[in-house]
This record gives C-alpha cells, sequence and structure tokens, in this order.
C-alpha cells in the first residue's frame, strides 16, 4: 500500500505550531469572554479578554515573524504560496488584535461594545484560517517526493 | 502586507492622531462651559510633562507680590493647615493600593510614574514656623510621624484632625506645639479598599460640630465594577465625636478639597472628573456641595449628559443629578482650594485659589498653576485668572506641580504645596497693603 506511504509533512516546526496555538485558543477565549461581558456586564469578564488578547498578540507576533522568516527562506513554489497565506491571515490578524487590544484598554462599556466584538470575531477567524492553512499537511505528492 | 493589512494600519493610525488636542478654543471655564461631543480614541493621549530643576527660578507671581520657598526638601507635600498662632502644617505621603487587573494598568502607571517625583512619601505632617515672615521658615520640625498617606487637616479647637488614607484621626494639640507624640484616636474608618483616588479631604463646618470628608471613586467611570464604588464618590459627613457618618453628597467624582466659604455655612469643594472621553470633557470643577445631591458620577457627567462606559445605565438616577456651579477646566487636576473672604491676600479678596496638579490625559498640557476665581455675594462671579504660574518651562517640562493651597491670615499669604519638586511656596504682597483695592476680574 504505497499510497498509505506517502509523507505528509506539517508546514510548521512542531514549536512553532505550539506558539501558534495560543493565539488560536487566546482569540477565541477572549471572543467567549466579551459575549459573556457583553450579557451580563460583569466587568471581570472584560478583564478577561484583556488578558488573553494582550497573550494572544505576544505568542501571535512570535508565529508571525517565524512565519516571515520561514517565507523569506523558502524557494519551493508550492511552499511558498502557503506560507504567504499562513503569514498574510496572521498578519491581519495581527493588526485586527492590535486595535482590539487598544479598544479593551479603554474603560468600562467602551472596553468591548459592538466595536471590541467584531475584532474578537475577525482575529478568532484569522486565527482559526491560519491554524487550518498551517495545520494541514502538505501531501507527499504536492511535495513531489 | 495585504491591502487589509494596510488599511487597517491606516485606521489605527488615524485613531491614535485623531484625538485629544486640546487645541479647539472651546470657554470651558465658568457656570456654563462649552461641552463637545464624546470622543473616545483608541488609545488615550498621555502626556505628562517632564520633570525638571527648578534651577535657581521660582515660580511666577502678580506684579507686587513676591513669592520663596517657604521649606524645600519635603517628601511628597500635598495639604497644608495653617494654624491660628501662624505655624505650618504639611501633610506628606502618597497613598493607594488599586493591584493592576487590566495590561493598561500597567503600562499606563509606567507612564504616569514618569511624571512624578521619585521621592517616597513620608506618610507625616511636618511643622514650619516663619516667625520673622522672610518667607523662609526658619523652625522644622516632624509633627506627626507614622501616619498612612495623610491628606486632609482641620482644627476645631485644641483638636487636631488627620485624614490618612484609611482613618480619620484625632490629636490633641497645644498653641506652639511643634511635636506630637500622643497616639491619634481613631474618629471613624474611612474607605480604603483599593483606594484608586485615595486623597482624603477634610474641612470642618464653621461651628465645630461637624468635619467633612471627600472619598474620591474606585476608578475613572465605574470600569472596577460597582461593587467597589460602595462609599466612593461621595463626601461624607462624620460627627466628630462620636464618628457617625452619613453620605453628604454622592456621583461628586473625586472631591480632592474641601473648604467653607468664609462667614458662611456653605461647603464647596473642587472635584476632578473623569477622563478618556476627550481633551475637552469632562470640566473639572468647582461647586458647593448641596446636602443630600447626586453629581452624576459615573453615569453621567456635568449634570446629566449620559456617560456611555457604564453598564447598567440608571436613567431614573441621571434625571436627579445636579450640575455643578463653575467649570474649572478639562483635565486641569484641581487639588488646592483656598478661600479669602473681605480681608485677602493684597488686592486679592472674596474669591477663591485653586491649585491645579496639572493634566495628563490631553497633548496640550492643562493646568500646572494656581487660580483666582472672584466671588460675589458667596458665588463665583468671573473668569477664573492665572495666580501663579511658571510650573511649566518654555518647553513644556514641569518643575512643579502645585497641589494644596492655604491662606495665611497672619502672614497675609498663599501657601502653595508643590508635590514635584517637594516644595512649600510662600506668595505674599511686596509691600503690606494699606488698602484692599478691587481684585482683578472682579
Amino acid at each position: 500500500m504505497p499510497d498509505q506511504l506517502l509523507l505528509n509533512r506539517s508546514l510548521l516546526h512542531p514549536l512553532h505550531a505550539l506558539i501558534l496555538a495560543f493565539p488560536i485558543a487566546l482569540f477565541a477565549g477572549a471572543l467567549a469572554s466579551d459575549i459573556t461581558y457583553l450579557n451580563t456586564a460583569v466587568i471581570q469578564w472584560s478583564n478577561f479578554s484583556a488578558w488573553m488578547i494582550a497573550a494572544a498578540l505576544l505568542f501571535g507576533g512570535i508565529a508571525l515573524a517565524w512565519g516571515l522568516v520561514l517565507l523569506v527562506g523558502q524557494r519551493s513554489r508550492r511552499w511558498r504560496g502557503r506560507l504567504a497565506l499562513y503569514v498574510a491571515l496572521l498578519a491581519v490578524m495581527w493588526c485586527a488584535g492590535l486595535i482590539n487590544a487598544f479598544h479593551h484598554s479603554q474603560d468600562g462599556w467602551s472596553a468591548v461594545g459592538t466595536t471590541g466584538l467584531l475584532l474578537s470575531i475577525v482575529s478568532t477567524v484569522l486565527a482559526l484560517a491560519a491554524g487550518w492553512i498551517a495545520y494541514s499537511g502538505v501531501g507527499g505528492r504536492e511535495i513531489g517526493r | 502586507m495585504t491591502a487589509r493589512n494596510v488599511f487597517a494600519a491606516a485606521m489605527l493610525a488615524a485613531a491614535l492622531a485623531g484625538c485629544g488636542d486640546g487645541n479647539r478654543d472651546l470657554d470651558q471655564t465658568g457656570p456654563e462651559p462649552q461641552l463637545p461631543a464624546i470622543s473616545q480614541s483608541l488609545l488615550p493621549p498621555m502626556n505628562i510633562a517632564t520633570p525638571v530643576a527648578w534651577n535657581g527660578e521660582r515660580p511666577i507671581v502678580p506684579d507686587g507680590f513676591t513669592i520663596t520657598a517657604l521649606a524645600s526638601d519635603l517628601k511628597i507635600p500635598r495639604q497644608i493647615l495653617v494654624l491660628p498662632n501662624g505655624d505650618v502644617l504639611v501633610a506628606e505621603g502618597t497613598g493607594g493600593n488599586a493591584p493592576k487587573v487590566r495590561p493598561k494598568d500597567v503600562i499606563a502607571g509606567l507612564i504616569k510614574a514618569r511624571g512624578k517625583t521619585k521621592v517616597e512619601g513620608g506618610n507625616r505632617i511636618t511643622l514650619l514656623r516663619d516667625a520673622d515672615r522672610d518667607g523662609v521658615a526658619e523652625l522644622r520640625s516632624v509633627f506627626i510621624d507614622g501616619l498612612d498617606a495623610p491628606y486632609g487637616l482641620a482644627l476645631v479647637g485644641d483638636a487636631l484632625y488627620v485624614a490618612n488614607q484609611d482613618a480619620l484621626l484625632e490629636f490633641p494639640y497645644v498653641a506652639g506645639q511643634t511635636q506630637i507624640t500622643a497616639p491619634g484616636r481613631e474618629v471613624t474608618k474611612l474607605p480604603s479598599e483599593l483606594n484608586h483616588h485615595w486623597t482624603k479631604a477634610l474641612a470642618a463646618s464653621p461651628d465645630g460640630a461637624m468635619l467633612y470628608v471627600g472619598i474620591g471613586s474606585n476608578s475613572n467611570a465605574g470600569e472596577r465594577g460597582m461593587a467597589s464604588e460602595l462609599d466612593r464618590a461621595v463626601v461624607w459627613e462624620v460627627d466628630r465625636q462620636t464618628g457617625a457618618h452619613r453620605s453628604y453628597a454622592t456621583g461628586i467624582r473625586n472631591p480632592t478639597a474641601l473648604a467653607f466659604y468664609p462667614e458662611s455655612n456653605v461647603l464647596w469643594a473642587v472635584v476632578n472628573e473623569r477622563d478618556e472621553l476627550g481633551a475637552e470633557l469632562v470640566p473639572d470643577y468647582l461647586t458647593a456641595v448641596r446636602d443630600g445631591a447626586f453629581y452624576g458620577w459615573p453615569y453621567s457627567y456635568w449634570g446629566q449628559n449620559i456617560d456611555p462606559r457604564t453598564r447598567p445605565q440608571k436613567p431614573e438616577l441621571v434625571r436627579t443629578a445636579v450640575t455643578p456651579d463653575y467649570a474649572l477646566g478639562s483635565h486641569v487636576a484641581p487639588l488646592g482650594l483656598a478661600f479669602v473672604g473681605a480681608q485677602g491676600i493684597g488686592r486679592y479678596s472674596n474669591g477663591a485659589f485653586v491649585g491645579m496638579h496639572g493634566s495628563w490625559n490631553r497633548n496640550a498640557l492643562a493646568g500646572y498653576k494656581v487660580v483666582w476665581i472672584p466671588f460675589a455675594d458667596g458665588r463665583p462671579r468671573g473668569k477664573p485668572v492665572e495666580f501663579v504660574t511658571g510650573f511649566l518651562d518654555g518647553d513644556g517640562n514641569a518643575r512643579g506641580r502645585p497641589v494644596g493651597v492655604a491662606v495665611d491670615p497672619v502672614g497675609g499669604a498663599l501657601l502653595i504645596a508643590d508635590d514635584l519638586s517637594n516644595t512649600v511656596w510662600r506668595v505674599a504682597p511686596r509691600v503690606r497693603p494699606a488698602a484692599t483695592a478691587a481684585a482683578p476680574g472682579a
């Protein structure tokens, strides 16, 4: 069964993959706590969101930088396309997250509100998309080995 | 960089640059300040004047006045009380124990610290005596030590009251004393959880029966949750014998100085209003404190203008909110209030001196001076007039930041606590006035 033995290589180094897991979980967590804050007006949920977004930016920033390094060093055209998409998604995610971090530094309801919720949705979706691209194996045929 | 990315970056730059200048020419002093629309920027503008030394220079005073450093090298002087014999008490210290609950608190704390003195607060009261009235204290002693961020001071007969950040204390005072070692009697505890705004302003009623304590809010606009705001943003009326107290006024965000108008039973306060609604919101104010009045915080500002940041909102409460009497300008941070009656200081009689610590939440600096507000019939009449300036140098650096102000009726002088250069300044007429002329702006 040679077909099943085709290499299913990951786009990312395991450490890079672990780092990427943080913004995925943290942006999604911030979205959930934003929704809870908007439903309850209990301020602590807004504080949780602010910390999760800040930490998502820290790890997301490392993943983004690593992705950029990979992209610059990548010669294979097939890999380049996927890496470029991955880096672009992360870059937009990170910018939306940064704006959201500033937004969450406002006081009371203004820390979240409609804008904060939308930004949390955008960064969560982009983080998930970046993860989808990154964690989808690159099939052996594509690599051509 | 994708197109969306560039768009996001442009949005960010616009949001950062767009707000908070404070350069518009709005009239924000007096009974009817112009209030612009709310402008919440993505990043609150933070601009605190960089501290620099006086290097032998002094604040600028009006013609016919001199200014001297009554004492320097103090440990964060905040409020001043002049005793009947002319001795000067200076409360020194700084308080607050609010934990950092958001990334913002960490960052904002670092930035604000850059505008403050590096000296550690004294947690004490210093006595200064300038018996020869040359403007420099020749006697200086630690009057009461071991306090906890003392701020408000009041003397009723032979009882000296000190408002620590967590308790109101009473000390026995004998005229001429230069040191009190007797332990204070705790009149009442004061709300001290978090102490986001830790200062406890203090004034005694003219008949001496009641004390009034200003207790600031535990947040800017309720963002620590309203459970943290129990007994905050209020003025307490305290029976000085029993310690029994009640809220005399509520919704009064941060009443940093209290004083009775001379020969009246009207209590006045200077109040620091909220931040992060724009460079021209919300004006800080001077107001007569009305018994039972609600001043809006955090639900509304300047009367019944809704603050959108507080949820749940309380429209029925906002409908009862009282409009303050007199706006001092947005973000000027009034921390000192002293009245003079008919017997003024030089040509300045019947009015209020207000010490303005200066702004952090706008790009164009505001405050950093002491102003004079003329009164007539016990009410403000006319615009504030600059009285002492020069705390900012020509480059916008801060050489000093005024806090408490006090009138020395014995020496005919105004005393100003400066918690950046750790100095108490004394402003007095160059020549003793033969007769009081009309005050400017009266």
